[in-house]
């Protein structure tokens, strides 16, 4: 049962981190506003909560899994908010960065 | 150990770039991102020192507070650059580097030269910690043992939204701060001012309880508190209130008032000024931190709206 959980453990987070990762290159490497959104919504979205179930066998008790989960969902709705705010801006003026 | 090693050496090198970077931007606007990141990094590294108290406060005043005060103050400068007269000449510059780099170096000698065994009140906190009935040591000594300090503190807050009301012009005194912002039903932000802020509220009560007997308390709470209201208010689905409003007033001075009055049933009952009897420090302490939990939420709250810009109708 331990090993299980072990494996889920590295698996998600790692899988995770390979989709940060991906993000952030994304975000150097894409040659627009827009595209850049999204790769680093769409990925860190994913990355993320990789990392949150990854985490979960390891969390003590319900009330921290819960927790994590949370973390997970804000994150989530802001990242989803601001990048539809920088989204319209860029629509609005133009993309010139 | 290996890695805990690597990951703080990294992170500090982080830091410190990101430091060196929000100085060199020359966009104000990039320069208050570094100095947001700037911050929440250096919450990390608060958390890695095992001060949790200090990281939240650092997250929540040091880079959401202060950046949103300079996010505000650089929109404002964009409107009108300033004019090339006003431009600092280079012997300016070169003065003004040069007081810099003499005060980073003061410091840095300050506390390279600090005794290996600095002085501490810690295990004199930590032995008294009984006598609160609170688990957290850090609010032990915020609210009980340098509750001085924490009472001016509190007024040093209100008298900094004193003096952004100063700054408005006479025929808005008592009127409503900054623009009023337009509502976008369907928007984004609205979905966001909507969905978040009965999640916040309950996040900034539970840092208050929690202040208690674990890392958190009233600052944090009143922060949390004041940026759901600000989000509201940029949302647009709220107006500010009227500065002058009795209301609004009574929000303000509640911290500072219960506090005094507690202090001042202090040396009556306790024996000095700001002593509580010891069967209700604990209830005393909460009620103190519930009416500066309001004050603290409101005066940010205002602070980051700004001086009164418009009449009530406006």
């Amino acid at each position: 049962m331990r090993v299980a959980s072990d494996i889920l453990t590295v698996a998600a987070v790692g899988a995770g981190a390979f989709f940060l990762l991906a993000g952030t290159v994304g975000l150097l490497r894409f040659p627009d506003t827009l595209t850049r959104l999204h790769a680093l919504t769409k990925a860190d979205n994913l990355g993320l909560g990789l990392v949150v179930l990854g985490l979960l066998p390891y969390a003590q008790g319900p009330s921290v899994a819960l927790k994590l989960i949370a973390v997970w969902l804000l994150v989530m709705l802001s990242s989803a908010v601001v990048s539809q705010l920088i989204a319209e801006v860029v629509r609005r003026e133009g993309s010139q960065v | 150990m290996m890695a805990s090693l690597v990951f703080d050496t990294g992170l500090v090198l982080l830091v410190m770039a990101v430091a060196g970077w929000a100085i060199l931007a020359r966009d104000p606007f990039a320069a208050v991102v570094g100095f947001v990141v700037y911050g929440l990094l250096l919450a990390l590294v608060w958390v890695r020192l095992a001060a949790v108290d200090v990281a939240l406060t650092e997250a929540a005043i040091g880079s959401g507070l202060t950046g949103t005060l300079l996010l505000g103050a650089a929109a404002r400068l964009r409107g009108d650059e300033a004019p090339a007269a006003e431009r600092p000449g280079p012997l300016l510059r070169f003065a003004a580097t040069l007081l810099s780099a003499c005060v980073a170096a003061g410091l840095a000698g300050a506390i390279l030269r600090l005794p290996e065994n600095a002085p501490t009140l810690a295990p004199a906190a930590a032995q008294n910690a009984a006598a609160t009935g609170l688990g957290n040591p850090v609010t032990n000594v915020l609210m009980a043992f340098r509750a001085m300090d924490t009472l001016l503190e509190k007024v040093v807050l209100l008298l900094a939204l004193v003096g952004v009301w100063s700054l408005a012009s006479d025929r808005f005194w008592g009127g409503r701060p900054g623009p009023r912002y337009p509502v976008e039903p369907h928007g984004a932000l609205s979905l966001l001012a909507r969905l978040l802020p009965p999640v916040g509220i309950v996040v900034g009560i539970h840092v208050l309880w929690a202040g208690a007997d674990r890392p958190g308390g009233a600052f944090q709470a009143g922060t949390i508190l004041a940026a759901m209201w600000v989000l509201v208010m940029i949302a647009g689905l709220s107006d500010a209130p009227q500065v002058g409003q009795r209301w609004l007033r009574l929000a303000l001075v509640a911290g500072p008032a219960v506090f005094l009055v507690v202090g001042l049933g202090g040396l009556v009952l306790g024996g000095a000024f700001l002593a509580y009897p010891m069967a209700y420090a604990k209830p005393l302490i909460l009620a103190v931190e519930f009416a500066m939990t309001l004050t603290i939420g409101a005066t940010l709250g205002l602070l980051l709206a700004g001086p009164p810009e418009r009449r009530s109708g406006a």
